[in-house]
């Protein structure tokens, strides 16, 4: 099959792992980094943070999978955001990896359904690292293992620049889940460590890092260019 | 005039949901600014406007899902260069909409030489989406895609066609494809393998009108069901004689104390409630291998329309009792024959009924409302001779069918779950007042 990524010379992306980051701000930076990717003033780049106790909602996201109140969310800590990216409602929280690359996909293949296979690809691959059998469940997005979700997807495009990504629960809390129907869907949620693979976050996202590069092609190197 | 059009956003992706417009009609928007916002496949894409200039005319609403390539609007340019569409056919002819036989009026009918037939076919650009491959074959070739037909997924192009295409243009004659630009010949014998609907041959028998938006849904959504699913149908039939007593009891002071006629669907939705508690198998769908057992009882009430079928949601049908279905049953079927419903309300349905007994039908075999796994349909209720006990009673029948997909549900269960929403509705013991 023709693929755009073969005659292309392996581009530079550049990563940093940024650690506990609350959603605005994350959104906030993303927002600068696609201004900076659009107008070429950047390479491509691969975020990866944790957010606190957040529950966010997509643009097509209904409502009604939110199952508590936003006050009752509030008592418990649990920030809540609309926000522009494609997919219904999602919980983040500490231990869970959130990756939000800003890819410019001309760069790779104008192909959104090609992108976000991709991304499954990535986590797929780092999870079979830790001895996990990630799976598709065609025609749905994400990652499940054993018929549980353990990473959500959910992107943005701009101008074929992406922002938004994903997030794979490695430690996290499940029972936040509780307040949502994830992407609006009646399935069980899991983690590593539920599934009792005891992962450190930064093994992780070595293994993340190492098959995001490979699967996008992409050289990764540790300077991001952003104050 | 510029098209705007539902971008190509990758090569599986056949169709996009326009979540969002940034622009009203009649406001300016320059070459490249966003202009619209499409949802694929959790991925939400800004996509910018093609063209400077005004924007006349939103083709496609909000929450609409269309084949890429479709038309979403219209802008006029701001050079004032209107009405001459860019890249289309050089024949000056209606535009390669619908095939509405934009005959010119009575013309008569012994001088067969169709009008619009002539001009209709000649598109441009394919209209499935291209992969690179194809792309790249058809200009080393130089092929036009526009004849090529396509056998993949939603009409795409795929290599296969292009190369059985080649094959089939470089066999005998030399003949580079039919010619296209069919002059006059068209006459009596019409092309041989398809089947050419009379309308243009005889404008005064039939009269054409397009399907509305809502028929094309519905159309499109019970084949599709029945394309999925594997239907069966199973009929019971049930006494209603206890709900039709109580129904008369308590008919003049429901309708006082809450302006509301008692009708027996309500009992039936909570006979349905009942018999899904009992097996939650019913009230599943199917993903791939794998069974989604909802948790929600999310009864989906086919409501009629003027001129078609909606199918609004009870959410939690469960946790409603006799008057307070009755009062959901009411409320949203007046508010989805005023087309006030919100689209929260027509999703996430778990089951669905259809009380076609309203229209005098006695059985029928009802379609399923996709994802759902059955449905129930409720025959009449009519006072029928029935034999208890070796002797001839008046008793209030019914007959209850439940369509199930066989994929997922055997007969036995089916039945049993019918029997059970029988039982509850023949043997009813709940108050209603």
């Amino acid at each position: 099959m023709y693929s755009v990524a073969e005659r292309v010379a392996s581009r530079q992306c550049a990563w940093r792992d940024l650690g506990r980051v609350d959603y605005a701000r994350a959104f906030e930076m993303q927002r600068e980094l696609v201004e900076l990717r659009k107008r070429g003033e950047s390479p491509d780049q691969f975020l990866i943070v944790e957010h606190p106790h957040t529950i966010t909602l997509g643009r097509n996201g209904h409502l009604a999978n939110l199952l508590a109140h936003e006050d009752v969310l509030a008592r418990a800590g649990v920030e809540f955001h609309h926000t522009d990216r494609g997919g219904d409602i999602t919980y983040h929280g500490p231990g869970q990896i959130v990756g939000y690359p800003i890819l410019d996909l001309r760069e790779w293949k104008r192909d959104v359904g090609a992108y976000v296979r991709a991304i499954e690809q990535v986590i797929i691959d780092a999870l079979a690292d830790f001895g996990m059998a990630g799976e598709r469940v065609p025609p749905m997005t994400g990652v499940w293992v054993a018929g549980a979700k353990i990473a959500a997807i959910g992107v943005h495009i701009s101008r074929w620049v992406t922002s938004h990504g994903f997030a794979l629960n490695v430690t996290t809390d499940l029972s936040y889940f509780q307040y949502i129907v994830p992407c609006g869907l009646v399935k069980p949620v899991t983690s590593m460590a539920a599934l009792g693979v005891k992962a450190r976050r930064e093994d992780v996202v070595e293994r993340l890092l190492e098959h995001f590069g490979r699967v996008f092609d992409r050289e990764m190197t540790g300077e991001l260019i952003y104050d | 005039m510029t098209d705007v059009v539902m971008p190509q956003m990758g090569e599986s992706i056949v169709e996009g949901t326009l979540t969002k417009w940034l622009k009203k009609p009649g406001d300016h928007v320059e070459r490249d600014e966003p202009l619209f916002e499409i949802s694929t496949d959790k991925v939400d894409t800004e996509i910018p406007s093609p063209a400077a200039g005004t924007l006349r005319e939103v083709l496609v609403e909000e929450g609409k899902t269309v084949g890429i390539n479709t038309v979403v609007a219209r802008i006029e340019d701001g050079a004032g260069n209107g009405a001459v569409a860019p890249a289309k056919p050089a024949v000056a002819a209606p535009p390669p909409a619908a095939p509405t036989p934009a005959a010119p009026p009575p013309q008569a009918p012994a001088a067969p030489s169709p009008p619009a037939v002539a001009a209709a076919p000649e598109p441009a650009e394919p209209s499935g989406p291209l992969s690179p491959l194809v792309r790249k074959m058809a200009r080393e070739n130089h092929i036009d895609l526009g004849r090529v037909k396509g056998t993949g997924a939603g009409g795409r192009i795929t290599k296969q066609d292009v190369e059985a295409y080649l094959a089939a243009s470089q066999a005998p004659v030399a003949a580079p494809a039919p010619p296209r630009t069919v002059p006059a010949p068209v006459v009596a014998p019409p092309q041989p393998s398809t089947y050419v609907p009379p309308a243009a041959s005889s404008p005064a028998k039939v009269r054409v009108e397009p399907m509305s938006t809502m028929r094309q849904k519905i159309a499109e959504h019970m084949v599709m069901s029945k394309r999925t699913s594997a239907h069966v149908t199973t009929i019971h039939r049930a006494d209603m004689t206890k709900v039709a007593k109580m129904r008369e009891r308590h008919k003049a002071d429901f309708q006082s104390r809450y302006g509301m006629s008692l009708t027996y669907l309500p009992f039936v939705v909570r006979a349905a409630v009942e018999a899904l508690r009992a097996y939650p198998i019913v009230n599943a769908s199917i993903e791939g291998t794998n069974i989604l057992y909802h948790n929600e009882i999310n009864i989906g009430i086919a409501v009629a329309l003027e001129n078609g079928l909606i199918v609004p949601v009870i959410r939690n049908a469960d946790e409603r009792n006799v008057l307070g279905l009755q009062r959901a049953i009411v409320d949203l079927a007046s508010r989805a024959r005023s087309r006030q419903l919100k689209p929260d309300e027509v999703q996430g349905g778990t089951f669905s009924i259809t009380n076609f007994g309203s229209f005098g039908s006695l059985v029928g075999t009802p379609i399923i409302n996709q994802p759902q796994v059955a449905i129930m349909g409720v025959g009449a209720v009519t006072k029928e001779p029935v034999i208890i006990d070796d002797a001839i009673a008046i008793r209030s029948m019914c007959y209850l069918s439940l369509t199930f997909d066989h994929r997922l549900i055997d007969g036995a269960l089916a039945d049993q779950f019918t029997a059970k929403a029988k039982s509850v509705l023949e043997n009813w013991s709940e108050e209603v007042l």
